[in-house]
């Protein structure tokens, strides 16, 4: 075919492969293509190996099992009986015959031995007398297919300690406050931190939020001042030049680290309006030991951090109104506020919703900026007003994370497992609160 | 694998092709062959399945999930949707140009070479240069570019983008080009160019062009066929094909009379 | 006769409307401009943020380089950070968050654009269906969930890999891994939308002459969408050297000079984390350090996302 082109022409243009070449060339570089399809495909892959990685290494420590053992065995202190079987008496007689008569008087000056029923005795001697510890803790995949050797291994370190399965999440972990002994802490304190803050942080960015996004999509255009004088026509200029910065800036914060919001937070919220956050100039008293290291300051803080994402969430929303919407209520004679209020707002609301609910979502995992503007990591009382001290749960996560006993990062994981079950259920919410807004709008 | 009987005087020729996207038929039972070193044209109503048809020339149907064709299309006397036949080879051997232009997003030149390169070509820079100045002459475009070759070939007019389009598709030394509404982006002076380029490109190409305007087909090609989709499954049908003195001066089918006549589509 | 009732009173209707006084004059709305003015407020205090910022981390710094301690030439070309005997070069703490960029660039540049290929290029709907939560789920785990993989994790496996003994439990290799997995997300869903807008026409074109799938996407669509690539490549760059809770849990606690990947070495970021974290008594230097070092991450991150944005604006290609 090609021939007489080639041959009709005097000076050369290089050769394209024929006949057998040709099919030769394509199965050569069909083959290029099918080793780069595995290769791009095994790169997405990655993510999801990844994702199964982290989800075995957190289940892997949350659970597992532990070696318990004890001072004293319960079937030597009563002969082979079980301790829940004895009577009050008997267990009366087993601490005397075992505990030092001070501890003795102490216990007896509190209310006397024989004024306490069974269950509170045997809460005694679990405590005083058999003592139970963990001497060794073993991650899951351990304790379930490595059994004989940790059997083995205790035998010989720990001949008289137990092992058990502990799941190191559990009810109490959740329903107790910090503590120092990480058998017996619990998250208590951070989830209600975490869901106060959150709340809070809602509360204060999502008007914020949603009005800057109202004027920057709504009002952008518009111009107040009178356009016939000059000094109209300068303010209106400026205005929009103004609206412009704003939308620029507004994507420039949103690459700001998290934690220069911390150290912004900090200087301003913390130092600079104490006596605000802290609540001094309300009277507040418990706010002079927070020294503005208060929820409050945390919530402020963390709402400039969400403020950017929750306007360009909420901006798209309102984009996405049909501009047909508008013009139909601007046509019947409505004013500009009525047009963003009864018509604008509510077709845009289940994107806004589901938008910034997403984005502030994102805030509840965030860390760095809360250790900078001094959360506590330790605190037993729950958060019971702005201006209280607060912690909240993944600053827990990291507090135990770095620590470097086992232990600490059992309970960790078990605390990251609660942040994600929590996240992943805000998610959701937001998901049905979307389309319940939406299945309502189209059957009213 | 090559099959006993085929008519060497035709490029293509398709024995009971049917076109499905998913469950849908949307031409059907469609045998026909285009003759070498001719213009073929294909006309029916919008909908009727031209494009589909064209595309199933060269495999490009492949691209679209679902689809699918049955039947046989045969060239140089295999089938073109044989399980061995390899659709890249196909597409080298068949050329495209498309309705709207669609040049790279890069230089002029790069365009031109860009087919060559991925294709295997070898050579030296002289002779790519002296390729690429072949291609674009034959696409009539080389006077109004020759200054410019490294100006983005987005740069150019719709007219101008076409024939870079068409120039591209020459670079490759393709056997037939299909042309899918080339020139209805373009203005009448452009089209006007675009028709004197295929009468050019006749010589050593064979063409076939889908085309909504009645006067380019009964200028610009030797044969047509007539298209139309079927009442009641909606899917499309070869009505009539002849050369295309006979379908516009005495066409065989009342339907065909009527779509030339104007009174549908 | 009742129909001349009528038609007389039309007419004094008629004569009525076209004599009322009609005034299209504006008139102020104040209820409106208070709204108006209340939304404008909203917008602003994005404005009031960075003001804010900008002018705590620089009235901050300035506190801290009026110390006798310290000079600003000391502060960009001293190659030790130790605050107990008043050397304070930043060096060290910008190299190791540099070290940890380039490393999760080194895992989120291949893993994400492979990713984006093929998602917008290879993949059917059903795999997209598929896929594209996982990235999502992938983008929205706390940033302090990742901090325990790499140290419980990816640490144990470096060091079991490579001997106890060449790599310490704190190690910046780990951190940038991590680091790397969680902007690979960012790598690949802002590549995706690059090259989800390159034209289809583009990719018929190329499929005319005879080009493989692999052949079209990184050799026209790839190209077609280098500009956003590279923004979103800056982008996760930025996000790299922000990012905080992995390299506070991962990297180590002490300055550190060095380029060995095995070795502890603080980054910027995990250095603020760790001094303010601790007991900080306002106005020490140790307290306004962490503004100094501020300033220098706030311009470096607000360089690269000016520079994305730049890029994304100024070689976007424009198809009809
Ligand atoms: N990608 C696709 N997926 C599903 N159906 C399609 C697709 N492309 C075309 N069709 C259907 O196939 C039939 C034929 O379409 P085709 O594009 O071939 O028509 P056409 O004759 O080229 O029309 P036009 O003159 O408008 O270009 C139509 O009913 C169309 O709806
Ligand atoms: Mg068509």
């Amino acid at each position: 075919m090609s021939a007489e082109t080639n041959a009709s022409s005097e000076r050369s243009t290089g050769t394209l492969p024929q006949g057998e070449a040709v099919r030769q060339n394509v199965a050569q570089r069909q083959r290029r293509g099918r080793v780069w399809e595995v290769v791009l495909f095994a790169s997405t892959v990655v993510g999801i190996v990844i994702l199964v990685m982290l989800a075995f290494n957190i289940v892997n420590d949350a659970f597992g099992g532990i070696a318990v053992q004890s001072v004293v065995e319960e079937e030597d202190l009563t002969d082979g009986r079980r301790l829940e079987d004895l009577s009050q008496p008997e267990l009366i007689a087993i601490l005397e015959a075992n505990l030092r008569s001070r501890v003795l008087r102490n216990l007896e000056r509190e209310r006397p031995l024989a004024e306490r029923d069974e269950g509170e005795l045997i809460d005694i001697i679990n405590q005083e007398i058999i003592k139970p510890e963990v001497v060794a803790i073993y991650p899951l995949s351990e304790f379930l297919f490595n059994r004989a050797a940790i059997e083995a291994e205790l035998a010989e370190a720990f001949p008289r300690a137990e092992l058990q399965f502990k799941s190191w999440l559990n009810w109490n972990f959740i329903v107790s406050p910090m503590s120092s002994n990480p058998t017996q802490a619990g998250i208590r304190t951070a989830i209600l931190g975490t869901l106060f803050l959150l709340l809070l942080t809602v509360l204060i960015a999502f008007p914020l939020g949603i009005g800057a996004a109202i004027y920057l999509e709504e009002y952008n255009a518009d111009k107040p001042f009178d356009e016939r004088s000059p000094v109209g026509r300068w303010l209106n200029r400026t205005i929009q030049r103004a609206a412009g910065l704003i939308e620029t800036n507004i994507y420039n914060l949103s690459g700001v680290p998290s934690i220069i919001y911390g150290i912004l937070g900090l200087a301003i919220f913390v130092r600079a309006l104490e006596p605000f956050t802290s609540g001094a100039i309300f009277g507040a008293t418990e706010g002079v030991t927070a020294n503005g290291r208060t929820i409050l300051s945390a919530a402020l803080t963390m709402s400039l951090l969400v403020l950017p994402v929750v306007i360009i969430a909420s901006q798209e929303a309102i984009r996405a109104v049909p501009s047909s919407l508008r013009q139909a209520s601007y046509g019947l004679g409505a004013t500009k506020w009525q047009t963003v209020w009864k018509i604008v707002l509510p077709n845009a609301l289940p994107g806004i919703l589901t938008g910034t609910i997403l984005a502030i979502s994102r805030a509840i995992g965030e860390t760095a900026p809360l250790i900078v503007i001094g959360a506590s990591t330790f605190i037993v009382t729950d958060p019971d007003g702005l201006f209280s001290k607060f912690t909240v749960l993944p600053l827990q996560i990291y507090n135990w994370t770095s620590r470097p006993q086992e232990e600490f990062r059992a309970i960790a994981a078990a605390a990251i497992i609660v942040l994600l079950i929590l996240l992943l259920s805000l998610n959701a919410a937001a998901i049905m609160l979307r389309n319940y807004l939406r299945s309502k709008r189209i059957s009213t | 694998m090559t099959s006993a009987t085929y008519d060497t005087k035709y490029a293509i020729e398709t024995r009971n092709m049917h076109i499905y996207y998913g469950a849908f038929r949307a031409v059907k039972d469609v045998s026909f062959g285009i003759e070498r070193n001719k213009i073929t044209a294909l006309i029916g109503p919008s909908g009727c399945g031209k494009s589909t048809v064209l595309r199933s020339f060269n495999r490009m149907n492949d691209l679209i999930p679902g689809a699918r064709t049955e039947g046989e299309v045969l060239y140089h006397g295999q089938n073109l949707y044989a399980p061995d036949v390899d659709a890249v080879q196909v597409r080298r051997e068949i050329g495209m140009v498309f309705q709207k232009p669609n040049p790279f997003p890069k230089s002029i030149y790069d365009n031109i070479a860009y087919g060559p390169r991925i294709n295997g070509w070898k050579g030296s820079k002289a002779e790519m240069d002296e390729l690429v100045e072949r291609a674009l002459r034959g696409a009539a475009l080389w006077d109004e570019v020759k200054d410019d070759l490294k100006k983005s070939g987005l740069a150019l007019s719709g007219g101008q983008q076409q024939r870079l389009c068409i120039a591209r598709a020459l670079a490759v030394e393709p056997e037939m080009i299909l042309m899918d509404e080339p020139c209805s982006a373009l203005d009448p002076i452009s089209t006007l160019k675009i028709e004197e380029l295929m009468f050019e490109l006749r010589q050593n190409y064979t063409i076939v062009i889908v085309t909504h305007n009645m006067q380019q087909a009964a200028r610009a090609s030797d044969y047509t066929a007539f298209f139309l989709m079927d009442k009641d499954d909606r899917a499309g049908q070869l009505i009539e094909y002849d050369t295309t003195s006979n379908i516009f001066q005495n066409p065989k089918d009342k339907r065909t009379e009527e779509y030339i006549s104007g009174r549908f589509g | 006769m009742a129909d001349q009732v009528q038609a007389s009173a039309q007419r004094a209707i008629a004569a009525q409307r076209a004599e009322r006084v009609v005034d299209l004059r504006k008139r102020p709305r104040i209820g409106e401009s208070i709204i108006q003015t209340t939304l404008f407020a909203c917008g602003f205090i994005s404005i009031f943020t960075t003001i804010g910022i900008v002018f705590v981390l620089f009235e901050e710094s300035l506190a801290f380089f009026a110390d006798p301690a310290v000079t600003l030439v000391e502060f960009f070309t001293n190659t030790v950070w130790q605050p107990r005997i008043e050397q304070f070069g930043i060096l060290p703490l910008v190299n190791a968050t540099l070290m940890v960029a380039f490393i999760a660039m080194g895992v989120a540049l291949p893993l994400g654009l492979g990713t984006a290929i093929y998602l917008s290029e290879y993949a059917s709907e059903r795999a997209r269906a598929i896929l594209k939560p996982v990235i999502e789920l992938l983008a929205g785990i706390p940033t302090v969930v990742y901090g325990y993989f790499a140290l419980t994790f990816v640490t144990p496996i470096l060091r079991g890999v490579f001997g106890q003994d060449v790599v310490s439990v704190y190690n910046v290799m780990s951190a940038g891994l991590v680091v790397g997995v969680l902007i690979t997300p960012i790598v690949a869903t802002l590549s995706e939308d690059a090259l989800s807008a390159v034209p289809g026409r583009l990719r018929q074109a190329s499929f005319g002459l005879g080009a493989t799938r692999w052949e079209t996407a990184i050799r026209i669509v790839v190209p077609a969408a280098l500009s956003g690539i590279l923004a979103a490549s800056i982008v996760a760059m930025s996000r790299a050297i922000g990012e905080t809770m992995v390299v506070a849990l991962a990297a180590g606690a002490s300055p550190n000079l060095t380029w060995n990947p095995f070795e502890p070495a603080e980054t910027m970021t995990g250095h603020i984390a760790r001094i303010s974290g601790g007991d900080l008594s306002y106005g020490s230097i140790d307290y306004k350090s962490i503004f100094a070092i501020g300033l220098v991450l706030f311009f470096i991150t607000l360089g690269l996302n000016i520079a994305s944005r730049q890029i994304v604006r100024r070689f976007r290609e424009v198809y009809d």
